[in-house]
């Protein structure tokens, strides 16, 4: 699969929540592959990729968080400069939106890979493939 | 089926009720007068005797009655029969300062019950319905007078008070219950706990609901008869006049019909007091004339709303009331402006919100501050933060236009913003701990 699911989980900014969420998925035994936090005064959203999403989505369900599954890809960008611009102005020349990023807990030396939520993602699949930039799978984010 | 519960009153022409009211005003300010001292010295500083009293023309010689005299009054100082005669006390919630006691002898009990079997006949009910009363029991009158008048209609009345609301879904399915009393918070709670089971409204027998003793908003009433598949009923009254069932709504839901064969209403100028033409907007005043033990003569009400004779297509002559626009001490200034939280539950509920919301007014800098945190849905949710912040711009932008000053409004997560098993809690306002 060349998308990647990404929980978006709405945490209001009172403290204690973001633990609360997080022991919610520790104690499941399901493991946070990355993470990002966006936020305001009010509230977060944390956007997560995680090593078992069906177990994640039914136990966010059943504890009433709000949050959204959201597909994202994932890039191999090359750990040098020019890496990321690269990307980038891969997908500008194809007329695609990024709507945000982030990246993967290093673990593969000379790689830095990369999540994006794009506004379309087909083109932005084709234009990185014709650039010959790895796509990230989704078998192989949850397993990183 | 039953169109009325007592027709010959119910479609009286109005010459005949104005007849039937001045006689009953005539015996009860004698009444009043000489076993309420309290009330004499009113009178008497006013000038006034029973005699000038001759018919629904004199009322307005007569002095009015507020909260601040039944408080002063508090326990006994308005009863107008030994207390020996009397077999019920009911009272208020007291959320606004002492409570109120109210007191009945059987005779009250009687009219009272049977004012709410009027509302329970007009929402459709008969002998065969089930009907399941959710309004709390005990010294609140919601649950006794739409208990009461359930019996006397002769329904299967089942007593849940409030709470345990999955029980509440429990006994309405098992039991097949047809007509739900309750306060319009609870009833929205309780579709929403229908829902959250995986039930949907055909899986009740429900048919109407009767809601009162909190103010609400039609778009509240579209809401809730929705989840709950039902025809939602108004029904008005308070404990100082005898409790719900003052006055009630027929099919036609354009105002509630005031029972004014033992309740003579007015709408006064809230300043100067002057009696106002119907369709005015004005304070609702509230005249007893057939209660014995706590007859009330002049009740202002702090209710503000419009009065109506327009020819209602259910046939009822009994004159109509207008939702009220708000209890005169719900009404919050806030920056110099007049704000009713009924304006802003209009504004939630039209833009796709829930009816669960929670007002905090507070002062900072010497400024007044709003702020509203409203309930999104799972649905109303979204992955991209200016999303979030666009609906909750705006909302705000909203209900700028609505009040003409500008909340801070924050979504908040599904289920957190405490539901109400009776009277919610709307409105938290810090500024009085200034003070």
């Amino acid at each position: 699969m060349d998308t990647i699911k990404q929980f978006s989980v709405f945490v209001e900014n009172k403290q204690g929540k973001m633990a609360e969420l997080t022991r919610l998925l520790a104690d499941a035994g399901i493991d946070l592959r990355t993470l990002s936090l966006a936020d305001t005064r009010d509230f977060g959203i944390l956007r997560i990729i995680v090593d078992q999403p069906e177990k994640a989505e039914d136990l966010l369900l059943e504890n009433g968080w709000t949050f959204k599954v959201t597909s994202v890809i994932g890039i191999k960008v090359p750990d040098c400069p020019g890496g990321v611009a690269t990307v980038l102005e891969t997908l500008n020349d194809a007329n695609v939106n990024v709507e945000y990023m982030y990246a993967f807990v290093n673990r593969t030396p000379g790689r830095a890979d990369t999540v994006v939520c794009v506004d379309d993602e087909q083109a932005a699949l084709s234009a990185l493939r014709s650039k010959n930039i790895e796509i990230l799978t989704a078998e192989e984010a949850y397993d990183i | 089926m039953a169109k009325y519960w007592h027709e010959d009153i119910e479609t009286m022409p109005r010459e005949d009720m104005r007849k039937l009211q001045s006689e009953r005003l005539v015996a009860q300010v004698k009444h009043v007068y000489e076993h309420v001292p309290y009330y004499r010295d009113l009178m008497d500083k006013k000038g006034v005797k029973p005699d000038d009293i001759q018919s629904v023309d004199d009322l307005h010689k007569l002095p009015f009655l507020s909260k601040a005299d039944l408080r002063e009054a508090y326990p006994y100082g308005l009863l107008a029969t030994p207390l020996s005669d009397c077999v019920r006390i009911h009272s208020t919630s007291g959320t606004t300062g002492k409570r109120v006691v109210a007191f009945y002898t059987q005779h009250d009990i009687d009219l009272w019950e049977d004012c709410c079997a009027r509302a329970i006949t007009a929402a459709g009910g008969t002998e065969d319905d089930v009907c399941q009363v959710a309004y709390g029991y005990g010294l609140f009158t919601g649950g006794a007078g739409l208990h009461g008048g359930s019996h006397k209609v002769g329904s299967l009345t089942l007593p849940m008070s409030s709470g345990n609301t999955e029980r509440q879904i429990q006994f309405m399915r098992d039991l097949g219950a047809t007509i739900l009393c309750c306060t319009p918070s609870y009833a929205a709670y309780i579709g929403e706990t229908l829902h959250d089971m995986g039930l949907t409204p055909d899986d009740i027998k429900l048919k109407a609901g009767i809601f009162g003793a909190e103010p609400w908003t039609e778009e509240m009433r579209r809401s809730i008869e929705k989840s709950l598949g039902i025809k939602a009923y108004d029904i008005f009254g308070l404990t100082e006049i005898s409790g719900p069932g003052v006055a009630f709504e027929c099919a036609e839901q354009t105002g509630m019909h005031i029972n004014e064969d033992h309740f003579i209403p007015e709408i006064i100028d809230p300043e100067t007091g002057e009696v106002l033409p119907e369709g005015t907007v004005g304070e609702l005043v509230f005249t007893s004339i057939t209660k014995e033990a706590f007859p009330l003569l002049r009740y202002r009400t702090r209710d503000l709303c419009v009065l109506s004779r327009k020819k209602c297509s259910c046939g009822r002559t009994l004159i109509k009331m207008a939702k009220p626009m708000g209890r005169s001490d719900d009404m919050m200034i806030i920056r110099g402006v007049n704000v009713f939280p009924s304006q802003i539950e209009t504004v939630l509920i039209e833009q796709g919100y829930s009816p669960n919301y929670l007002i905090e007014v507070d002062r900072k800098n010497n400024t007044d501050t709003l702020d509203i945190s409203v309930e999104m849905t799972p649905e109303q949710f979204s992955d991209k933060m200016k999303d979030v912040q666009e609906k909750e711009r705006s909302l705000a932008a909203a209900i700028k236009t609505m009040l003409g000053i500008n909340p801070k409004v924050h979504l908040v997560s599904p289920k957190t913003i405490t539901r109400s098993e009776g009277k919610a809690v709307r409105v938290i306002d810090r500024r009085k701990l200034h003070d």
